[in-house]
């Protein structure tokens, strides 16, 4: 965990007291709505249907249970007693009010807690792998590189004007858990054959209107040279990106206007000029930022302790260890994975009580840390494996340990038109009764890994193009119909998902959902080839025919 | 329309020549890019003091070789949102070492006068009278920064570099 | 449902009310016609033509200090004159999410 210093909390703290002069001068009339817009948007609130929402940074999807205690306690003060983890490994409110905003954000500085630039057209959260420095064959921990970056790029005097939102995600392991592909700028932490650290940058990667997968601008930048690098590509960006249609704004319609090759170009020619400059990352930096994340003091423990050898005998509980609980890279530890998908409940929704009792069990159990994935569960990173058993106990208690990770109900959906001004549907139900429909474990388990992700509107905040199956929202004639997709997937192997036929009334979508389940049940080759191989194999046509053979 | 320089309001002794208005012999003048590269030569050689207003969406390139014979460059912010001019201002003060006046006009708010300054504004057309009474203030709201630009303000990691330094060395 | 926040033609197929939210805790609110904001549906000016709907729109966008997102959406009204949301996005504006909250109110 990084520890912030005098100087971290210094800048949060400046930050809230200019806010709070910001919302007195809107409040007041001096501002106009017009000049106040952006300023909360780079302060994480926007307005929604019923109120404003409040999107709270959570850098790289690392919090401590002093935080997450403090984050409970604003959804208790201030909003309605929960809070929403999102695909961006931050967390949302959705029923703050504007006056009490300044409260509510110097409440979080004392914990280290901001909202800077989670929203406007400035560089966001920087996101990672949740199980960064955790992970087995990690060649190393990509947080100290995210929190270098996050430092870098907050409140930067030359892109805090950008023509639109540009994201960050950073990934150290071969199997990608950040989804590096679809970022604006997705970095791949590796060793060169000389054995030197350093990236390979992805550029132009991003969903929304028009997904794009991210390409390769520069197979090996070195480690001192990332944030020459990354003003290089900022700046190029900042003075040519689209400013005439918000639409046509982002960074991968300008890679894709002038291509990759003569994007690669410019951003060179910039970055010759720079590279030497004050932004050469010096080692002692890197050594000095290393040196204030702190790592657990782990135990020499065993593998097979006698808590989980007399456990083993509970098949709920084994259920659950076998879905749930990942591999450490220390011996015997485990990395646990908390369920924020029960059945019949909001995804990736907390209540401020759970929240308590989670920061508690961190405490106990998982060295006080906790970490928010973008498929919105959480994590305990550091959790030894004789405490298995009795930590399984008290998640099931709170609900946390549905036994459905990365399973047919764990599904990742935005909060839709329930909650957001943006939506031309809902999302929040469709994935309820998703759940329901789908909730008997041994079915799950017997389907297998399959990622469904459901977006309320075209701007694809719930990552739908990149689901095994994506479920998009629309609008017609004042009715809500979803468009189902099929193929995607977000990791190294990324890709955009194709339509599998017109879209479908609400009441349908759960009924087509099961069709297609029952046409991969029928067609896999194996019991162990995933829905998202079937479907590679056989392409879309098997599947359109099963659900639109009625329909 | 106030113009803030050193840290309050002062006149302005640059007057704006209109493109169809005469050019006076003598006098400080602002005049437009397209105007001023009509001519540049015989622009920058004139008496009294040439300052060019350079739009946001054309290269500064362009205008590198006049560096030294202008008194201000005048960047712009058609709205507040649009950033351009905060690389434009970077470029000609850290690459091509401007040290005449840069001057920030267009819609210039105080929200942005920190990352004005940052980028190397020393010069503002400030929209409102209370923004442009409140500069000093506004300026003095943060201490800490995090990236290097030309301002010469040491980083946060630069200052913990420095303070481990001192620690070590006392031990 | 599609955001109505684009609007630039203003143009309506029946009768319509202007709705925002007011500015300093973002609750939901409908222009009356006496210049003001009430958050009951029921207190809502109800305009029939686009000129009448444009007015009312100007109208309420000039309160900049007490509204924000000013836009024109559609009610149905009922037999005894009850306004009632006129789609479903309004439906939720004004009765609240379609789900259950985590936590009961």
């Amino acid at each position: 965990m990084y520890a912030y210093d005098e100087l971290d909390r210094t800048l949060i703290n400046e930050r809230v007291s200019e806010f709070r002069d910001q919302v007195k001068r809107r409040l007041s009339g001096e501002l106009t709505e017009d000049e106040f817009k952006m300023l909360r948007l780079q302060n994480g609130v926007y307005l929604q249907l019923h109120a404003y929402m409040f999107r709270v940074a959570i850098p790289y999807g690392t919090l401590s249970s002093e935080q997450l205690r403090r984050l409970a306690h604003v959804a208790r003060r201030y909003d309605r007693g929960y809070g929403h983890f999102t695909t961006r490994q931050n967390i949302q409110f959705n029923w703050i009010k504007l006056a009490e905003l300044p409260d509510a954000l110097a409440d979080l500085a004392e914990v280290g807690i901001h909202a800077m630039q989670t929203s406007g057209n400035n560089t966001r959260n920087v996101t990672s792998d949740q199980w960064a420095g955790v992970a087995p064959g990690e060649i190393e921990d990509p947080r100290i590189w995210s929190e270098l970056l996050r430092q870098y790029t907050t409140l930067h005097p030359e892109f805090s004007f950008l023509p639109r939102k540009f994201k960050f995600a950073i990934t150290a392991s071969e199997h990608d858990r950040a989804a590096i592909k679809v970022h604006d700028i997705g970095l791949r932490l590796h060793r060169n054959a000389a054995g030197e650290t350093g990236f390979e940058v992805l550029v132009g990667g991003g969903l929304g209107r028009t997904p794009f997968i991210g390409k390769t601008i520069k197979p090996f930048v070195h480690g001192h040279d990332l944030l020459s690098y990354v003003e290089s590509i900022l700046r190029v960006y900042n003075q040519y990106g689209r400013r005439d249609n918000i639409y046509k704004a982002r960074i991968k319609i300008l890679v894709h206007e002038l291509g990759i090759e003569k994007f690669a170009q410019e951003v060179e020619e910039e970055w010759l000029q720079m590279r030497d400059s004050a932004l050469a990352i010096d080692g002692s930096v890197i050594e000095d930022l290393r040196s204030r994340f702190s790592y657990p003091a782990y135990e020499k423990l065993p593998h097979m302790p006698d808590e989980l050898k007399k456990a083993a005998h509970d098949p709920h509980f084994e259920a659950w260890r076998k879905n749930s609980v990942f591999p450490h890279k220390v011996p015997g530890y485990a990395i646990v994975t908390l369920s924020l998908k029960p059945v019949g409940g909001p995804p990736g929704d907390a209540t401020a009580d759970q929240m308590d009792a989670i920061a508690d069990l961190a405490d106990k159990y998982s060295f006080g840390e906790i970490r928010v994935g973008h498929e919105q569960n959480l994590a305990l990173p550091h959790v030894a494996r004789r405490d298995l058993p009795v930590l399984w106990k008290a998640l099931d208690k709170i609900g946390v340990a549905t036994p459905n990770v990365n399973l047919v109900s764990d599904i990742i959906a935005c909060p839709g038109l329930d909650y957001c001004s943006l939506a031309n549907a809902r999302s929040i139900p469709i994935a309820q009764e998703l759940t329901r429909r789908f909730a008997n474990h041994e079915t799950a388990n017997l389907i297998g890994r399959l990622h469904i992700n459901i977006s309320g509107c075209i701007n694809a905040c719930g990552h739908h193009h990149v689901g095994h199956i994506g479920i998009l929202g629309v609008e017609k004639n004042g009715e809500e119909f979803y468009q189902i997709t099929i193929g995607g997937r977000a990791d190294e192997k990324a890709e955009v998902g194709t339509l599998i036929g017109p879209a479908v009334p609400y009441a349908e979508v759960a009924d087509v959902i099961e069709d297609i389940v029952e046409a991969y049940l029928a067609l896999r080759a194996r019991p162990d080839e995933l829905f998202i191989d079937t479907v590679k194999r056989l392409g879309v046509e098997p599947f359109r025919e099963r659900v639109y053979a009625t329909r | 329309m106030p113009l803030v320089k050193h840290g309050k309001v002062t006149t302005d002794t640059f007057v704006h020549v209109a493109d169809d208005a005469e050019i006076p012999g003598d006098g400080a003048i602002l005049i437009s890019a397209a105007r001023f590269l009509e001519d540049a030569e015989g622009l920058s050689g004139r008496v009294g003091r040439t300052g060019v207003i350079w739009p946001n969406n054309r290269d500064v390139d362009d205008l590198v070789r006049y560096l030294g014979r202008l008194a201000v460059v005048a960047l712009v912010f058609p709205t507040f949102r649009d950033g351009r001019a905060y690389s434009q201002a970077r470029l000609l003060r850290e690459r091509h070492g401007f040290k005449g006046e840069l001057r920030a006009t267009g819609q210039v708010l105080r929200d942005q006068f920190v990352f004005m300054l940052r980028a190397g504004f020393d010069a503002f057309e400030v929209k409102k009278d209370s923004d442009a009474e409140a500069f000093a203030t506004t300026v003095k709201h943060y201490s800490v920064f995090y990236q290097p630009t030309g301002d010469g303000r040491i980083t946060a990691l630069h200052r913990r570099m420095q303070l481990r330094h001192s620690e070590s060395a006392g031990q | 449902m599609t955001s109505p926040l684009e609007q630039k033609k203003i143009r309506i197929t029946g009768p319509s009310m202007v709705t925002a939210n007011r500015t300093w805790d973002g609750v939901v609110i409908y222009r009356t016609s006496k210049h003001g904001w009430s958050a009951d549906l029921s207190d809502a000016a109800i305009v029939r033509t686009s000129d009448e709907a444009r007015a009312l729109l100007t109208e309420s966008i000039a309160d900049d200090v007490g509204a924000i997102g000013a836009y024109i959406a559609p009610v149905e009204i009922k037999e005894a004159g009850e306004i009632r949301p006129g789609n479903l996005r309004e439906h939720i504006r004004s009765e609240g999410v379609t789900i259950d909250l985590p936590v009961p109110a």
